[in-house]
């Protein structure tokens, strides 16, 4: 890929950073990045990545753009309320950056779809809300072998943690499996800081960018976790777990399915 | 005994389980927390079978979801 006269002054920023230079603005011209749900932290990961040129963004998430999204969801803005997310999300991401090309998927991720739907891709950013979700994301990836940013934040706290399936520690090494139904407060419960989830989101950008270039140390075996009221960060080592039912000594995952649990929000409460 | 929970450092009572340290700590349901204890993550089985010895690790790790629901 060779870069126009436009391209140069666009990414002339990274163009001119010893780490990234040409060569590596061409190789994140030419990668492919899933973001699964079109939320918190998927909005300004994909603007990013839009703005970083990304040359594919895939985008899936099955819901609309509801007023409470807009105090976080900085992708989709006041007049987007009752659009679908991903076309919403696709508008502002072809507007920032016209080299992108964008693929939306206005679905529910399900075990019986994701792997299809992650297949190509270089890297995927978990931005689901909910713990089967994210489960299934982890489990998804480590099949399809392809490497993710898992995040979550909620009140003032956030964590992220870079996975390489196989190779490094999975979400699963962590928690074993999702919570009982209502042990954990989602964000429309407990509330969640807007901003939070923009610095989370972004630093899960960082990590997709880092990884497509091949630069940097990333979040692997390093759960790093951020708490907006003390603005402490911290990094907390973790080890791959040798009884992880997906990826330890003894495999007990060996397809993916759908973890079972209810997600209530203050609206109504959903299977 | 010395334990450094989280990156602090805090005093305790010997001989406390990990089970018992979750209720110290005022966790209310155990079931929102993995524990790494010494850099190996403990299952759910060991917390209350498992005494804590002075300057031990321990990470209390929680799931957290946020960002958007695609259900």
């Amino acid at each position: 890929m060779e870069l126009t006269e436009q391209q140069i002054q666009r990414y002339s920023r990274h163009i001119i950073l010893e780490q990234v230079g040409g060569t590596g603005q061409e190789k994140l011209l030419s990668s492919k990045v899933l973001i699964v749900g079109a939320g918190g932290l998927g909005a300004p990961a994909a603007l990013y990545l839009a703005a970083a040129g990304v040359g594919t963004i895939g985008i899936i998430d099955a819901d609309k753009v509801d007023l409470t999204n807009l105090q976080r969801q900085i992708i989709h803005h006041t007049g987007d309320v009752g659009v679908e997310k991903v076309a919403s999300a696709e508008a502002k991401m072809r507007a920032i950056n016209p080299d992108v090309k964008v693929k939306t998927y206005h679905q529910r991720a399900k075990a019986d779809n994701i792997r299809e739907v992650i297949r190509g891709y270089d890297f995927v950013i978990d931005g689901t809300d909910n713990f089967p979700a994210k489960f299934l994301v982890n489990d998804a990836c480590y099949f399809e072998k392809i490497a993710f940013s898992h995040a979550g934040i909620l009140r003032f706290d956030g964590q992220l943690i870079t996975v390489l399936p196989g190779q490094t520690t999975c979400y699963r090494c962590i928690f074993h499996a999702p919570p009982p139904a209502d042990a954990v407060p989602s964000c429309s419960q407990a509330g969640v800081l807007g901003v939070l989830a923009g610095v989370v989101g972004s630093l899960q950008a960082t990590e997709a960018i880092k990884y497509l270039l091949g630069i940097g140390d990333l979040l692997t075996g390093t759960l790093l976790t951020y708490n907006a009221l003390t603005m402490e960060f911290r990094k907390v080592r973790l080890k791959r777990n040798p009884e992880c039912r997906l990826c330890g000594e003894n495999p007990q995952i060996t397809e993916l399915k759908d973890e079972e649990q209810i997600v209530c929000d203050l609206k109504d409460c959903k299977r | 005994m010395k334990l450094i929970i989280n990156g602090k450092e805090t005093d305790f009572s010997d001989g406390l389980t990990v089970g018992e340290l979750l209720v110290e700590q005022k966790v209310k349901m155990p079931e929102m927390v993995s524990v790494e204890l010494n850099g190996q993550i403990l299952r759910r089985a060991q917390f209350e079978s498992t005494a804590l010895e002075d300057n031990d690790k321990v990470e209390f790790l929680y799931f957290m979801g946020g960002g958007s629901g695609i259900n």
